[in-house]
């Protein structure tokens, strides 16, 4: 076909593009548009942290001041200086730090031992248990924490150990939220890896513990990075349970601590507020900033693995 | 060969005999093992005080005798109730349908861009939904705030009369679905665009041939390849969204006058606050029926995904 | 090094039977390989003896060890998987010597061990690669090095070559023939390919359904099939069969396959086929028995004549096709003698390879 063109279909070929435009310039303008649109929503998307950034740059005196809301004129790092200096708002952090860490280390502990369990070994009622995994994830903080907070106080008459207002009450909590997400998705990661890699492994003489430790969390490392920053970014960003459990200004962590303390009644310090937000919102958002993948394929995990 | 091979094995002696299954039953054992944190994790801190639950909401308010259901009947009676009620199925639909819509657009046009470009955008646009929202949520305050609010400096400029933003109850409403929108919708752009992705560029090459345009394209081939992980989401989300609790607590706290209360505020409120943690019991349990039926959906939907692959 | 022995196996998967009573002895050194269809149990025979599943009943003996309830690690056994099973964050050299680091194994020993592996396998320069930088044909090398290495008893071989290209998988063939006459341990090797059992096996072990339909070395299978099944399965093209009736023809028997093609039956089977006089059977000849007519027609054969369906040229070889009584039949000829498709042509039988098989038993006559 291509060497019998003749002058007549050449003509037609032509006029027929005239008639269409041409394919090339239909998509440029596509993506055009698409740009456009995906320009706009990045504005509404990153209009409140930038203005939060934007907020914490300014002093009270031009916060106050009838200037342009969105522009600093004159920027200081005092709100900073005097967050980062003040005693009780470390305290937050440190709190906010340290009951992270054992949340996620204890998270991935039970985590990945349990969906090794339920994805290879299997025993009388597992795949039940799998399903209750999941169902149990779907249970929510606002649904759990009265009855928590009485079970808490119980505990107490009991023992005579006091949970209720000690930050460590939500190393114990944390993991209502934790423990069933991060198995989910580490059922999901270890059903992936071939049978008969671990029927290699047992075969060379592993028991089953070192074929978790040796095999399983080596290969699904990126299952369990996923795993791990999902189980950090909730127990940093989780709100309800620190404001039901705790009270006492040096038992708080970050994001409970910054909204009960910076707001003092009426007395909105909001170049403070913002400071400590955005603060508030840094680990969480440097972890993503390095780790965008591993982020985003444990977001997607829940639904589309196991 | 063959005879002279068989006749060389002697019927081996009979060796030492452990119990039979041993090494099945060992494993089981071990798999139990295993599991056994998880469950005491999630019969000690799920299970338990979800039922625990069910028996605090039959409790009076000190919690020394048994009501039955009085707790419900008085709730029954409030108007607050109905109010919470009503306001926790319109906050949870329209901001689960809003997240959709805009997260399944904005996963199109993320996916209609050139492929080395889209992990920049996609990192935008998903930092609504990395920062904690009770710290998002107090941006939104302030830009919401009655004397400063920088949009309304904005609609001065623009000759736009200035908005109450939370002062009013309409506008209350509004603002708490629309921060919902902007913490949740860029989670819907992620699974969206993870299922566009998995659709074969053949099949849109098969109906561009066929004659289909880009919207024919998005209703008879996207649409479809994504139904399971569109109804997924959006159960999942539906669920999440109608125990929220950060979002509303921080913007109006339930105010102007409980408008804008959702089950899990109010019952912070009663139990916390009002210090009646059998009333707050009992509001919180009235999420449980949504619950289950979304779980419900959700469950036979993931299993119908596993089915597939 | 040691004998395995296998004592009326039976495997249940949920109340379906998977391998229905199996008895089989291998003695140390051999190498048996484990043929048949997708589905005829020879996994799982496989999987048993290396004790990833279980036994429903029966007794699996390795060495003179009852290892029914032995753990795979207990059973001194390697095993190369389809798809290699190579730990994809450890390197060449990290694979093949895991085993013998989990049993703590002096460095010095495993360093030893595992380069002369990697010599027999000729993989010494990839030892330090991962698996994922590493060629269909090296993962193959690469997994039998990790069996090689650990010095067992029985190397245990799950379909190892399916996941290669044709071209390799005869090359992998020859080196895995060659590291067998170098190690000598005893080998059991599963497959489905027929051409693989016969060039590798010192017995075949041929199944189906569950069961063993017959144990031979590849020549006696070939040319003396038990089973209808045996006489299908082993040899490409398979073997034709066609429903005949074995009748007097005077002096001799004769074996009618339609109203016009009788074929004699040479005298040497006489007596084995007379109590069939009259009998409805089913006759068996590969298509290498059914030749172009080459000038007289010797003893023991027959000459006939048939309108040639399909031609099919391979070259060396020329495949015929004819009907006869509605049944397709392949004939091999020589590609100069071969017609065109729609012409006559005359072949010639060779009726002393013949088969007969009786359709109620399914067995060779």
């Amino acid at each position: 076909m291509a060497t019998v063109t003749t002058a007549a279909e050449i003509g037609g070929s032509a006029r027929r593009a005239l008639r269409y435009g041409s394919i090339s310039r239909g998509r440029r303008r596509a993506l055009y548009w698409s740009y456009f649109f995906l320009v706009l929503f990045v504005v509404f998307f990153l209009t409140p942290p930038l203005y939060m950034l934007v907020t914490s740059l300014k002093s009270s005196a031009e916060i106050g001041a009838v200037t342009n809301p969105w522009w600093v004129y004159h920027p200081t790092l005092d709100n900073y200086a005097a967050l980062l200096g003040d005693r009780q708002f470390l305290t937050f952090f440190k709190n906010s730090a340290v009951v992270s860490v054992c949340v996620v280390s204890v998270t991935m502990v039970i985590a990945v031992l349990a969906a090794f369990s339920l994805a290879r070994m299997g025993f009388w009622g597992s795949a039940t248990l799998a399903t209750g995994v999941f169902l149990t994830y779907l249970i929510p903080d606002t649904l759990l924490f009265i009855p928590l907070f009485k079970i808490f106080a119980w505990v107490h008459d009991v023992t005579g150990i006091e949970f209720i207002n000690h930050w460590w009450i939500l190393i114990f909590l944390y993991p209502t939220l934790t423990v069933p997400f991060c198995t989910w998705i580490m059922i999901g990661y270890f059903a992936s890896i071939p049978k008969e890699l671990d029927e290699a492994a047992l075969i060379d003489g592993a028991s089953y513990f070192q074929v978790l430790t040796r095999i399983f969390i080596p290969v699904a490392l990126p299952g369990i990075i996923a795993a791990t920053i999902f189980a950090f970014t909730v127990s940093w960003a989780n709100f309800l349970y620190p404001l039901a459990f705790t009270t006492s200004a040096d038992q708080l962590v970050l994001p409970a601590g910054i909204v009960t303390t910076l707001i003092k009644g009426d007395v909105f310090n909001w170049g403070q507020i913002m400071t400590g937000a955005l603060l508030g919102a840094a680990p969480p958002l440097i972890i993503y900033a390095f780790l965008m993948d591993y982020y985003i394929s444990g977001l997607t995990a829940g639904a589309t693995k196991g | 060969m063959a005879d002279a091979v068989v006749s060389d094995v002697k019927t081996p002696a009979v060796g030492r005999r452990v119990g039979r299954r041993s090494v099945s039953r060992h494993r089981s054992i071990v798999g139990f093992l295993f599991a056994l944190p998880l469950i005491a994790v999630i019969a000690g801190l799920v299970v338990y005080p979800a039922g625990y639950a069910i028996h605090l909401a039959t409790l009076n308010k000190s919690m020394q005798h048994f009501v039955g259901f009085d707790n419900f009947r008085f709730l029954f009676k409030r108007n607050t109730f109905w109010m919470v009620v009503e306001q926790s199925c319109l906050f949870a639909v329209t901001a689960v349908i809003f997240k959709a819509v805009v997260g399944f657009v904005v996963a199109h046009f993320v996916h209609n861009i050139p492929q080395k470009g889209q992990r920049k955008w996609r990192g935008m646009l998903l930092v609504p939904w990395v920062i904690p929202p009770a710290m998002s949520t107090l941006a939104w305050l302030w830009l919401f705030d009655p004397s400063y609010s920088a949009f309304n400096w904005v609609f001065a400029h623009l000759g736009i009369p200035q908005v109450a933003w939370l002062g009013n109850a309409y506008w209350a409403r509004f603002c708490v679905i629309l921060v919902n929108v902007w913490v949740g919708s860029p989670f819907f752009m992620i699974m969206y665009l993870a299922a566009l992705k998995s659709v074969p560029e053949q099949l849109h090459e098969a109906a561009a041939i066929d004659g289909a345009n880009w919207l024919q394209k998005i209703w008879y081939i996207n649409l479809p390849m994504m139904r399971n992980i569109i109804q997924i989401t959006a159960l999942f989300s539906l669920i999440v969204t109608f125990a929220n609790f950060d979002i509303v607590k921080i913007l109006t706290n339930g105010g102007p006058v409980d408008q804008t209360h959702v089950f899990g505020t109010w019952a912070f409120t009663l139990a916390i606050w009002g210090n009646d943690i059998p009333l707050g019991a009992s509001v919180s349990l009235f999420m449980a029926p949504i619950l289950a039926v979304a779980a419900f959906f959700i469950l036979r939907n993931v299993r119908k995904r596993g089915n597939e692959a | 090094m040691a004998q395995v022995a296998l004592r009326n196996i039976v495997k249940m998967f949920d109340k379906t039977p998977a391998v229905q009573g199996i008895d089989l002895d291998i003695a140390d050194r051999e190498f048996i390989v484990l043929v048949g269809p997708s589905g005829c149990g020879k996994s799982t025979t496989l999987r048993m003896i290396a004790g990833l599943e279980e036994a429903t009943s029966g007794e699996i003996y390795i060495g003179d060890q009852l290892v029914n309830d032995v753990p795979p690690k207990d059973r001194d056994i390697a095993m190369v998987f389809q798809n290699y099973a190579l730990y994809p964050h450890m390197t060449v050299y990290e694979n093949m010597s895991f085993g013998l680091r989990l049993k703590k194994f002096p460095k010095q020993e495993i360093k030893q061990r595992v380069e002369a592996a990697a010599q027999i396998l000729d993989i010494t320069n990839l030892l330090d690669r991962r698996p994922k930088a590493l060629s269909g044909g090296q993962r193959q090398r690469v997994a039998m090095g990790r069996a090689i290495v650990r010095n067992p008893k029985v190397f245990l071989f799950d379909e190892p070559l399916s996941n290669l290209d044709a071209k390799l998988r005869v090359q992998m063939r020859t080196e895995i023939k060659k590291v067998h006459q170098k190690v000598t341990t005893t080998t059991v090797y599963v497959t489905h390919d027929q051409v693989e059992a016969m060039t590798l096996a010192d017995r075949v072990v041929v199944m189906n359904a569950g069961r063993i339909e017959q144990i031979g070395p590849p020549n006696e299978l070939y040319h003396n099939p038990k089973t209808r099944f045996v006489a299908g399965f082993i040899g490409s093209p398979a073997m034709n069969f066609l429903p005949a009736r074995i009748v007097n023809g005077g002096s001799n028997l004769a074996i009618r396959l339609s109203e016009k093609l009788s074929l004699p039956v040479p005298e040497s089977r006489t007596a084995r086929y007379k109590p069939y006089i009259d009998k409805e059977i089913v006759f068996g000849l590969r298509p290498e028995d059914i030749i172009e007519k080459r000038g007289a027609v010797p003893p023991g054969s027959a000459a006939f004549d048939v309108q040639l369906d399909v031609v099919e040229p391979m070259g060396m070889e020329t495949m015929v096709y004819f009907i006869v009584d509605g049944i397709e039949v392949c004939g091999r000829v020589n590609p100069t003698a071969a017609k065109e498709a729609g012409e006559n042509m005359d072949l010639v039988a060779d009726m002393t390879h013949m088969h007969l098989i009786d359709p109620a038993t399914d067995q060779v006559i």
